[in-house]
C-alpha cells in the first residue's frame, strides 16, 4: 500500500476537478472522459482509496452540489430517493421512517454521525462493497436504480446491479441518479441486523428480512445478506423453504441451515469464512423472528 | 495550477489558493495555522479532524479543500467566545481531557449535538461521539462533561429568562 509520507494531507494523485450543478452537465463530462473519471459522492470511500493509491483518477467529478440529485419523494406506492441524498438525510426523513423503517434502521447502522453526514445512498451502492449496510434492505424491498447518460436513461433492478467487490453494471458514461423503492405490501414485517467488531465498523455480516403472512402461512419472504459473498445477495433457496409453508420453529431452523449453505463467505481482515457461516445462522434466525414479531405487532396496532 | 476559493472560517472571510488534490485539513492547519483541529488516522476512523461545515459535522481529512468554496466552517478555535465556552469548561471540570488529541473533535461533536438538542440522553451523547476515538479517558468523563454542559446551558437559559421577567 503506497502512502504519501511527506504530507498525507494532500492526496498523492493529481487530477482535474469538476463540480457540475446539473445532471446533464455531469453526464457530458462522463461522456467525454469515461473511464478516467471517478465520481465523488461522499468521499468516505473514494478519497481513502485515492490516499492509498488503490485508484489514481485523472478526473474527479463531484456530484454533491447537484441539487436535483437530493430528494426523498413519496409517490403512490413508491419512494424515490435522489442518488446524492446523504445517509443523514435518510435517517432524518419521516417518509423513510414511516414507510421503509428497515431502510431507516440500516442507514442508522452505517459508520458515525460524521460519516453519515458525508456519505450518500448512491455512493454507498456504487462503491459496491459486499459489506454495504444499505444493499440488503434495498434488495428485500425489490429496489431498482436509474442510470442516466447522454444517450438516455435505463432502470436496473438492484439484484442485477452488483458484479463483484467495487464493480457494478454501470457503464463509464453512466451516472446513478435515482433509487426507486417500491413500498412493501400492507402487513409486511421487516428487520435488519448487523454484526461488526464495534458499531462504527463495517459488517462482518448483515441481513435484511421481509415477510408477510396469511394466517400463519408465509405469503411473501425475501432475505438478503451482506459481507457473505462477493456482492450483497438475495438468499433465494432459503426464501423457498419458507414461502407457502407455515411459519414454525422447525421451518425456521431448516431455513437457517439452508442460508448457511447458500452463502459464499471468505476469510478477510474482518472475519473468517467459518465464523461468517456460523453467525449467519444466528442473524437469519433472529431477523426472521424479529420480522415475524413486527407482522404480529402490526396486526394488533393496525 | 491552483484555484482561488472563498469561504468563512470561524466568522472570518478567507480567500485562499488551493490545489484540487489538497484536503481541507491541510488548509486549516497548514495554511491558516489553526492547529487545534487534529490529524489522526486520515481515513475517517478517528474523528479528531472533525469540523462543522455549514453547521454539520464533517471530517476535514476526507473533504477536498476545493469543495468548501462559499461555505462556512467552524473549527475548535471558533467555539470559544472571548472566554471558554461552557462545553470546554465542563470538559475541564470533569477531567475529560488527558492527552487532548481527541478533545477538539469531541467538543465539536458536543457543540453540534447541543445545538440540535438542549437535553440529550446518554444514548444520544454516545451516538454522537462514537466516531471519535479517545484512547486515554475511557469516555466516561467525556460523557459526564457533555451532560454537565447541557445542564449548565439549561440553567443559564433559566437565569436569562427569569432576568427578562
Amino acid at each position: 500500500m503506497y502512502i504519501n509520507r511527506v504530507n498525507t494531507k494532500i492526496l498523492p494523485v493529481e487530477f482535474k476537478y469538476f463540480a457540475p450543478k446539473t445532471v446533464s452537465e455531469a453526464a457530458s463530462i462522463l461522456n467525454r472522459y469515461g473511464e478516467e473519471v471517478r465520481i465523488l459522492a461522499g468521499g468516505t470511500d473514494l478519497l481513502v482509496k485515492v490516499k492509498q493509491r488503490l485508484i489514481e483518477p485523472k478526473y474527479i467529478l463531484n456530484v454533491k452540489g447537484i441539487e436535483e440529485l437530493r430528494f426523498i419523494e413519496d409517490r403512490s406506492g413508491e419512494i424515490g430517493v435522489g442518488a446524492a441524498t446523504k445517509l443523514s438525510e435518510l435517517v432524518g426523513s419521516e417518509i423513510i421512517k414511516e414507510k421503509l423503517p428497515v431502510l431507516h434502521e440500516a442507514a442508522e447502522a452505517v459508520g458515525s454521525v460524521q460519516i453519515r453526514n458525508m456519505g450518500t445512498i448512491g455512493g454507498n451502492l456504487c462503491n459496491a462493497s459486499p459489506a454495504s449496510d444499505l444493499a440488503p434492505p434495498l434488495l428485500v424491498l425489490n429496489t431498482s436504480v436509474k442510470a442516466y447518460s447522454s444517450s438516455g436513461e435505463r432502470v436496473i433492478p438492484l439484484e442485477k446491479f452488483f458484479l463483484g467487490p467495487g464493480e457494478t453494471v454501470l457503464k463509464p458514461d453512466e451516472l446513478l441518479v435515482e433509487i426507486k423503492i417500491p413500498c412493501p405490501p400492507e402487513g409486511t414485517g421487516m428487520s435488519f441486523l448487523k454484526v461488526a467488531r464495534t458499531s462504527m465498523d463495517l459488517a462482518k455480516a448483515n441481513v435484511a428480512v421481509a415477510i408477510k403472512l396469511d394466517g400463519n402461512t408465509v405469503k411473501l419472504c425475501r432475505i438478503a445478506m451482506g459481507s457473505v459473498a462477493p456482492t450483497p445477495i438475495r438468499l433465494f433457496q432459503t426464501e423457498k423453504i419458507l414461502l407457502g409453508s407455515e411459519f414454525t420453529d422447525g421451518k425456521i431452523e431448516r431455513a437457517v441451515q439452508t442460508a448457511s449453505e447458500e452463502i459464499k463467505p471468505i476469510t478477510d481482515i474482518r472475519s473468517t469464512a467459518e465464523y461468517r457461516r456460523e453467525v449467519s445462522k444466528v442473524l437469519v434466525r433472529r431477523a426472521l423472528k424479529k420480522a415475524y414479531e413486527r407482522v404480529k405487532e402490526g396486526e394488533i396496532n393496525g | 495550477m491552483g484555484e482561488i476559493i472563498e469561504f468563512t472560517v470561524n466568522g472570518l472571510k478567507r480567500r485562499i489558493e488551493v490545489e484540487p488534490n489538497e484536503l481541507l485539513i491541510n488548509v486549516i492547519r497548514g495554511k491558516l495555522g489553526l492547529t487545534g483541529t487534529k490529524y489522526g488516522c486520515g481515513i475517517g476512523e478517528c474523528g479528531s479532524c472533525t469540523v462543522l461545515i455549514d453547521g454539520e459535522p464533517a471530517l476535514s481529512c476526507l473533504t477536498l479543500a476545493i469543495e468548501v468554496d462559499g461555505r462556512e466552517i467552524v473549527t475548535i478555535e471558533g467555539i470559544a467566545e472571548n472566554e471558554l465556552n461552557h462545553i470546554q469548561e465542563a470538559f475541564l471540570d470533569q477531567g475529560a481531557v488527558q492527552c487532548g488529541f481527541c478533545t477538539p473533535g469531541m467538543i465539536i461533536m458536543a457543540k453540534y449535538l447541543l445545538n440540535k438538542k438542549r437535553n440529550p440522553t446518554e444514548k444520544e451523547i454516545k451516538e454522537h461521539i462514537k466516531g471519535n476515538l479517545c484512547r486515554c479517558t475511557g469516555y466516561i468523563n467525556i460523557i459526564k462533561a457533555i451532560k454537565e454542559a447541557a445542564e449548565k446551558m439549561q440553567n443559564s437559559n433559566v437565569k436569562a429568562i427569569s432576568k427578562e421577567l
